[in-house]
């Protein structure tokens, strides 16, 4: 802008620079200094034109001061520097050469409605600016109310709809709110409940840990807690419910609440107990089972030192026969009153009874005391079974057999315990029963073994634990070895080895005979045709026989025939080669079905040896038509012969037997020969073959080997 | 707002409010007792407050005009408080008529009061929403009726950042909206800072305590974390200086002392 200098637009310029100086810095205005002068530059015109002006304008400067407050100077400081420009440089810069006087008093005028305009703006400013906050927190909180409003509605609606309980406390225990669910659970009405304090619902059943866990929460120390806890309804009936408190604080963290979320379980733990009450519990006596049982057993085994317990198993005397005779209910209802009976025998603390099954019941004692309190239980049990019981009119006699386990906790498990009881049991019934036995670890250990060496038995076979002894049987004649018989063993993993009179009873009891018969066949089989490749061409020797024990069991299986048979035939072995010995028992009162496969196994060249002889009651008649071609005496008869001189009746009776033996074709073996002066005896009176440790004991193959070359050459 | 829709938070006007107290610093009057009482409180310590609050709108003044001339026409201003005189809208629109903006504040009744104030501007909107949320801003209905994300867009951060705490992250903050804002776009912030304040830390302290006592703790950071805002973004000259200097359109010592607290800056996505 070009202005004349010093003409009256640069006067203007340099009275408008001098006050905008002054006033910018009390302005809040976000435009640069130019553009704030530029802004004051009209107003100074406008006072300009208002000081020279013919009539005093009053309005046109008022105009100015509210101008002020629009270019937001609304610090009153702004005032106070426009109004010393003004009247300090207004009438210098702007006042030409009018009359002093006048002007001066023409710009107090004016300042004076300036002030007044710019007050006046200031306040309408400063009231529109507070009505426009206003409102505004007004529609905001208008916005937060509705969506409070809204939200606390649904957050009604979740409370009174909830299916679980809510329930609002202050920190003193005083119940606020409730909800609906709450009430229904408690049985109560709104007003009954709210006001009562949260204290009074104590209940016998709470937990130990219950109102510590309160007192934390009330006093700050907790946010919350989880339990299980019983109210009283006023119907005297019980609530159950899971019950979760939580602390409440408010914006500042301070505790201010305590809110309580129940869920009713009354039901469910009815259930659970009902259920645990029925899988725990013999539906038939209502007495504990098995299950429960064993778990009492166990925390008995598991107490501390000092603790012993003391268990009585018994079983019921012929209970089988009550069955059996009078029908199931009448033995249902039997138990029943055994059960009963035995109820009332252990009633003290730390004694139970239960029925494991069947007729079988068991009591326990625990305590320090045992070794005295199982005694007396025996004795009431068995007091208790004394009087006869009455069933469908007729008076029964009860029997049991009880065997008694009684010893220091923390020694055996629950099942070694138990199966100790039932030995025990088993020994007081098979010693004529209606009796009690004291369980004795001597005899659990053989039932044990015994019981052991039945179940490992099908493995030991596929695991080849059996193996074959041999012990050779000597012509007495010529001292020559002819044969051996085959003994099988069992090297047992834990037990060592073991004779055959340790397992083929309980071989023939569970069948296995059957297939260890015959592996001990094609193992003799085997070793037969061993021998006889090595001996057979040597001059002098006879052909080795070997003889094999048959069991009753295999005896009775049809396949005897042909297994044998076949085994020979695989082996490339004759028939000769082989003798069978059959116990004399197994053949008493044999029928000719049971003779038709030994006369077969005979008629190929097979012989047959009846063993044992003279220990069953035979028949001597019967000897005839027996398919039988040697006589194995029995050691009984020649344990007279051991000393000198003999027993004569002894020696009468061999003569005797071997007499008959030769008239019938039979040659006779004897067994048990331990001395040199019986196998002479022997010789003397006939007798054809001999065995025994005065030869050699049972052995591996190869000694029968060496056994036999001595035989050769000696 | 923070809470969830469901559950806003009641309105205390007896709480004071930092956009209150900065339009009494500008000399408006859209401001209760509390929040004049705070801001009296605070000049004790710093008289110059209000200086300093001028200063951030000149800067944004400038800046604005700035991003204007360089041909942006949408502006996205979060933390945008009360609307007093120099707005945004009214500064840009005064260089490119078509030009959008959307304000953005988690403070009730400043929305509000821009709602009122806006009720008649088309092309200039408020959003209700938080900047620890920018995903809430970037999906809001609001901002897609203006602003096309596709295009730059000059996203104002002026005097906001010192608002946000570290526990909520304002890097995370405001990478993520970098990463939604068009090649071109402007970062305009400005952030406070012990640095440049001409009065010792110990006073400057006093100012920063009030706000912590009303439980909107001022976060003074130093230049190089401030500078860590922009990563990711070109600076432009001058680059991150104190306010006046930043492309100055008067001579900067004729400015208050206090204006030279905290800085400004303006970075441009690549």
């Amino acid at each position: 802008m070009s202005a004349e200098p010093d003409g009256p637009e640069d006067r203007l310029r340099r009275l408008t620079t001098i006050w905008s100086r002054a006033l910018y810095p009390v302005t809040s205005t976000s435009a640069t200094r130019a553009e704030f002068e530029d802004r004051l530059l009209p107003l100074a015109g406008r006072l300009s034109g208002l000081l020279r002006a013919r009539g005093f304008d009053a309005a046109g400067a008022r105009a100015v001061g509210a101008a002020l407050v629009e270019a937001h100077c609304t610090d009153p400081e702004a005032l106070t520097r426009t109004l010393d420009c003004v009247d300090a440089y207004l009438v210098l810069y702007c006042g030409a050469d009018d009359p002093q006087d006048e002007l001066r008093l023409r710009s107090s005028r004016l300042q004076h409605a300036m002030a007044a305009g710019y007050a006046q703006a200031l306040r309408e400013r400063t009231l529109a600016e507070q009505e426009a906050i206003a409102q505004a927190a007004l529609r905001a909180q208008g916005v937060v109310a509705q969506a409070l409003h809204a939200s606390e509605a649904r957050f009604r609606a979740v409370f009174e709809g909830a299916a679980i309980g809510i329930g609002i406390a202050d920190l003193d225990g005083t119940i606020l709110q409730v909800n609906g669910a709450l009430l229904r659970m408690f049985g109560l009405t709104d007003q009954a409940l709210r006001g009562r304090r949260v204290q009074d619902w104590t209940h016998p059943e709470d937990a130990p840990q219950t109102w510590r866990l309160y007192d934390e929460l009330v006093s700050g120390d907790r946010e919350h807690y989880h339990l299980e806890k019983a109210f009283n309804r006023p119907d005297g009936t019980v609530l159950w419910t899971n019950l979760t408190v939580s602390l409440l604080r408010d914006a500042d963290g301070e505790p201010q609440y305590q809110l309580a979320l129940m869920e009713d379980t009354t039901e469910r733990r009815l259930l659970n107990l009902r259920l645990r009450y029925e899988a725990t519990h013999d539906a038939l006596t209502g007495l504990p089972n098995r299950t429960l049982f064993f778990e009492r057993l166990e925390k008995a085994l598991g107490a501390g030192e000092g603790q012993r317990f003391g268990l009585c198993y018994l079983d019921l005397d012929g209970f089988k026969t009550v069955n059996d005779s009078l029908g199931h209910a009448a033995g249902d209802r039997l138990l029943v009153e055994v059960a009963d009976r035995l109820q009332s025998c252990a009633t003290a603390p730390g004694e139970m009874v239960a029925r494991l099954g069947g007729d079988e019941f068991v009591a326990l004692t625990t305590g320090p005391g045992t070794e005295r309190t199982v005694d007396e239980l025996a004795e009431r049990i068995m007091n208790a079974l004394v009087t006869p019981i009455s069933v469908d009119g007729r008076d029964l006699m009860v029997r049991g057999s009880l065997g008694i386990v009684e010893g220091p906790a923390g020694e055996r498990t629950a099942a070694e315990v138990l199966r100790s009881a039932d030995i025990t049991m088993y020994r007081a019934k098979s010693a004529g029963g209606n009796r009690f036995e004291l369980a004795d670890p001597e005899a659990d250990a053989r039932a044990i073994t015994r019981h052991g060496l039945t179940t490992a038995l099908p493995t030991a076979l596929e695991r080849g634990e059996f193996f074959i002894e041999y012990q050779p049987l000597v012509h007495l004649g010529d001292g020559s070895v002819r044969g051996a018989e085959a003994l099988v063993r069992w090297l047992h993993p834990q037990h060592g080895v073991l004779g055959p009179d340790r397992f083929i009873p309980l071989a023939e009891h569970t069948g296995l005979i059957v297939p260890l018969g015959r592996w001990v066949l094609e193992e003799s089989i085997r070793q037969a045709r061993a021998w006889r490749e090595r001996h057979g061409t040597e001059p002098g020797a006879g052909p080795l026989r070997i003889n094999v024990n048959l069991s009753p069991c295999q005896l009775g299986h049809p396949r005897l025939v042909q297994d044998t048979v076949e085994i020979l035939e695989r082996a490339g072995v004759t028939p000769d080669a082989l003798c069978l010995e059959v116990t004399e028992s197994a053949l008493i009162g044999a029928d000719d079905d049971l003779l038709k496969p030994l006369r077969r196994l005979s008629e190929m060249g097979v012989d047959i040896a009846l063993d044992d002889f003279g220990t069953g009651y035979s028949n001597l008649a019967n000897l005839r038509r027996l398919p039988v071609n040697v006589l194995k005496l029995d050691r009984s008869f020649t344990q007279g012969m051991q000393q000198f001189p003999a027993d004569p009746v002894d020696l009468k009776i061999v003569e005797g037997i071997v007499s008959l033996a030769h008239s019938l074709d039979l040659a006779v073996t004897v067994e048990g020969v331990e001395t040199g002066a019986q196998a002479e005896q022997l010789r003397i009176l006939g007798c054809d073959t001999a065995q025994g440790w005065y030869y050699a004991r049972p052995g591996p193959p190869e000694r029968l080997h060496d056994l036999a070359l001595v035989d050769a050459t000696g | 707002m923070e809470r969830p829709a469901w559950a806003p938070r009641s309105i205390d006007i007896s709480v004071p409010s930092v956009s209150r107290i900065y339009d009494y610093y500008l000399g408006g009057s859209h401001n209760f007792e509390v929040d004049r009482e705070a801001a009296r409180k605070a000049m004790e310590f710093m008289p110059g407050m209000p200086k300093i609050m001028q200063a951030n709108r000149a800067f944004m003044r400038r800046a604005v005009r700035f991003a204007a001339g360089a041909g942006i026409t949408q502006f996205l201003d979060i933390g945008s408080g009360i609307p007093t005189f120099g707005n945004v809208h009214e500064v840009a629109r005064a260089v490119a008529p078509e030009a959008r903006i959307v304000y953005v504040d988690h403070d009730p009744v400043a929305v509000a009061h821009s709602e009122a104030v806006l009720a008649d501007v088309d092309t200039a909107d408020v959003v209700a929403a938080d900047l620890r949320k920018p995903q809430e801003i970037l999906a809001s209905s609001r901002l897609e009726r203006l602003i096309d994300l596709n295009r730059p867009v000059a996203l104002l951060l002026v005097a906001i950042l010192h608002f946000v705490e570290d526990a909520d992250d304002p890097y995370r903050a405001v990478a993520e909206l970098r990463d939604a804002l068009a090649p071109g776009s402007l970062l305009i912030l400005t952030h406070a800072s012990y640095e440049g304040i001409p009065v010792p830390a110990e006073r400057a302290e006093g100012a920063v305590d009030v706000y912590k006592d009303i439980r909107n703790p001022l976060i003074m950071r130093s230049r190089d974390e401030i500078a860590r805002f922009f990563e990711g973004y070109e600076m432009v000259e001058p680059g991150l200086v104190p306010m006046p200097l930043w492309r100055p359109e008067s001579a900067p010592e004729d400015e208050d002392p206090y204006a030279f607290s905290g800085f400004a800056g303006v970075g441009r996505t690549a």
